[in-house]
């Protein structure tokens, strides 16, 4: 008996929160940039996705901070929320430890290349823009 | 016999029984219903006059004994507290609670509701075993300490709201509305001093609060406005703040013995009591 | 006392879409698991989408030809309107669960008010202000095309 659970939804809560914040400026810059654009996200002109917006985005520091915490904090709130969904389905215990394992693993790995995606992509944005 | 008003519902109960039956199956009753006339009576008016061997848990006839908890029209309700023509307008379905065992026709097996419920240990536990087994007063307690856990002490155990939880329907782990809001009820409670070893049993797996999502259904369906949800929330809420080291709960000391100042005598405006009428009496 | 024979009578994951008669509170409950798994799946493939940039321009335009126009906008815009309901929604159950818009304990009185009458106005404006994002992501999308 510990307090396991409650410190993991206390965090799941609290990503939750952070990821509304970042995802929300996510969503601002690529899908709502015609309606509400702002000039320092999107500096090289009105398409998120041209090559230009994105090594000037990919440049700024705060980004790939931004980045590293959306992908860190994401992936902790979807894989427990999966983890939670698969639990209520009554699996054996084995099973659960397994589903556990494998979560983690996958969220870990996941968030290793992210992060490193992230900051791999400040160099090439550097080297492109001299 | 005049008709006073009755009207003819048909009553499609789910039926089982474990000696002839493999599997449930509905059986349709007609029943006069009068005005004014509770799920319950419909029952009484079928077993008396059209089937004996209709079963149901009922006893006080009056929603506080929490017996005779069913599903009716689709929605776990108590039957001697909701009228026919409230809820149905010509054909009324009547199934035993779900998430439960069918033991024979409406009598589901609420054991493991009970057993989850002795699980979070629905008592006042203190140190001061002595005066817990010979007491010598009443322990001090404020109508605002009071008002903190009132609501969710009125639980009457019907089980409609573990009917009605879409988490308990798919986890057998999951303590439940009921049991969750017995164990917040003393959670909270100033006189108990075992918050440490409830956040404990609290804290990790199905056992806790923390498989409920707030669907709600468990407040909407209990019969007697306990609000389950609530208790449920409440306890998350002391549980995280527990974990921030911001918990008030977690560090009150438990509830003191009345103390000398709080006690009083008769007061002024009541007036003293008539003398007995009985001779000798005392 | 010989041992009756008991019929399960589980609901199982049936439970989640079939309990009772439902308050809108659980249809929400069950939208935010929909949109949850959802957003997580789109996301899993997103990473690995989006970290073409790190490769350079010839394979991010690569990736990005592959994952634009056609059934992608409107794919796209589905997850942009479960980001929308599962953020707003989520934000809802942080303050409920939490204990913040549930309101006091109070003694019951019949017609009873639950946690659920004290939290439906804050649910009733975060679905509003979803559905008002969603017109708005919409128009961005469809209208201006500026994704």
């Amino acid at each position: 008996m510990s307090m396991k659970d409650t410190k993991l939804w206390t965090w799941h809560m609290a990503a939750g929160v952070i990821i509304l914040v970042l995802l929300g400026a996510h969503m601002l810059t690529m899908h709502l940039n015609g309606v509400l654009p702002i000039e320092s996200l999107n500096p090289a002109g009105d398409d998120p996705l041209d090559w230009a917006n994105v090594v000037a985005r990919g440049r700024e520091v705060s980004q790939v901070f931004g980045y590293i915490f959306l992908v860190g904090f994401g992936l902790f709130h979807g894989l427990y929320g999966l983890r939670n969904i698969l639990f209520e389905l009554n699996p054996a215990a084995g099973l659960k430890r397994l589903i556990s394992v494998v979560l983690l693993l996958l969220g870990l790995g996941l968030f290793v290349y992210g992060a490193w995606s992230a900051v791999a992509a400040r160099t090439m944005a550097l080297s492109v823009s001299g | 016999m005049s008709n006073n008003g009755a009207k003819e519902f048909v009553f499609r109960v789910r039926r089982f029984d474990p000696i002839k039956d493999d599997s449930p199956h509905y059986e349709d009753f007609k029943v006069p219903v009068q005005p004014g006339w509770t799920i319950l009576e419909g029952l009484w008016y079928i077993k008396e006059n059209l089937d004996s061997s209709l079963s149901w848990r009922s006893s006080c006839r009056m929603g506080v004994c929490g017996s005779c908890g069913m599903l009716v029209n689709g929605s776990p309700t108590l039957a001697c507290n909701t009228q026919i023509r409230d809820v149905a307008t010509d054909v009324l379905m009547l199934a035993p609670l779900p998430n439960f065992d069918i033991i024979r026709d409406l009598v589901p097996d609420l054991a493991p509701m009970f057993d989850k419920h002795t699980h979070l240990q629905p008592y006042i536990q203190r140190d001061d075993h002595e005066e817990m087994l010979e007491p010598t007063d009443q322990y001090w307690q404020s109508p605002e300490q009071l008002e903190q856990f009132l609501q969710f002490s009125y639980c009457i155990k019907c089980g409609c709201c573990m009917a009605a939880c879409p988490t308990f329907a798919s986890d057998a782990t999951f303590s439940g509305p009921m049991p969750l809001a017995a164990g917040y009820r003393y959670l909270i409670d100033s006189r108990d001093d075992a918050f440490k070893k409830r956040k404990n049993l609290l804290g990790s797996g199905g056992v806790g609060p923390w498989r409920c999502h707030y669907a709600g259904e468990c407040s909407a369906v209990c019969p007697k406005g306990v609000d389950p949800a609530r208790a449920i929330q409440f306890m998350k809420r002391e549980l995280v703040l527990d974990y921030l080291r911001l918990s008030k709960a977690g560090k009150r000391k438990p509830a003191e013995l009345l103390p000398a100042e709080k006690r009083h005598g008769r007061r002024d405006e009541i007036p003293e009591a008539p003398p007995f009428t009985v001779e000798g009496a005392s | 006392m010989p041992e009756v024979k008991k019929y399960p009578n589980r609901l199982g994951i049936k439970g989640w879409l079939l309990g009772g008669k439902w308050g809108p509170e659980r249809y929400l409950y069950f939208l935010h698991r929909v949109t949850g798994l959802g957003l997580l799946f789109y996301f899993l493939i997103h990473i690995f989408v989006v970290s073409s940039r790190s490769f350079g321009q010839e394979q991010w335009e690569t990736a990005m030809g592959r994952v634009t126009g056609g059934i992608f906008v409107v794919g796209e815009f589905l997850v942009f309107v479960a980001f929308a309901f599962h953020a707003l929604n989520g934000l809802r159950l942080v303050l409920v669960e939490l204990g913040i818009l549930t309101g006091k304990a109070e003694d019951p009185v019949f017609p009873y008010r639950s946690s659920l009458n004290v939290q439906r106005p804050f649910m009733i404006v975060m679905m509003i202000l979803a559905a008002i994002l969603i017109v708005v992501g919409g128009y961005d999308f469809f209208v201006l095309a500026g994704h």
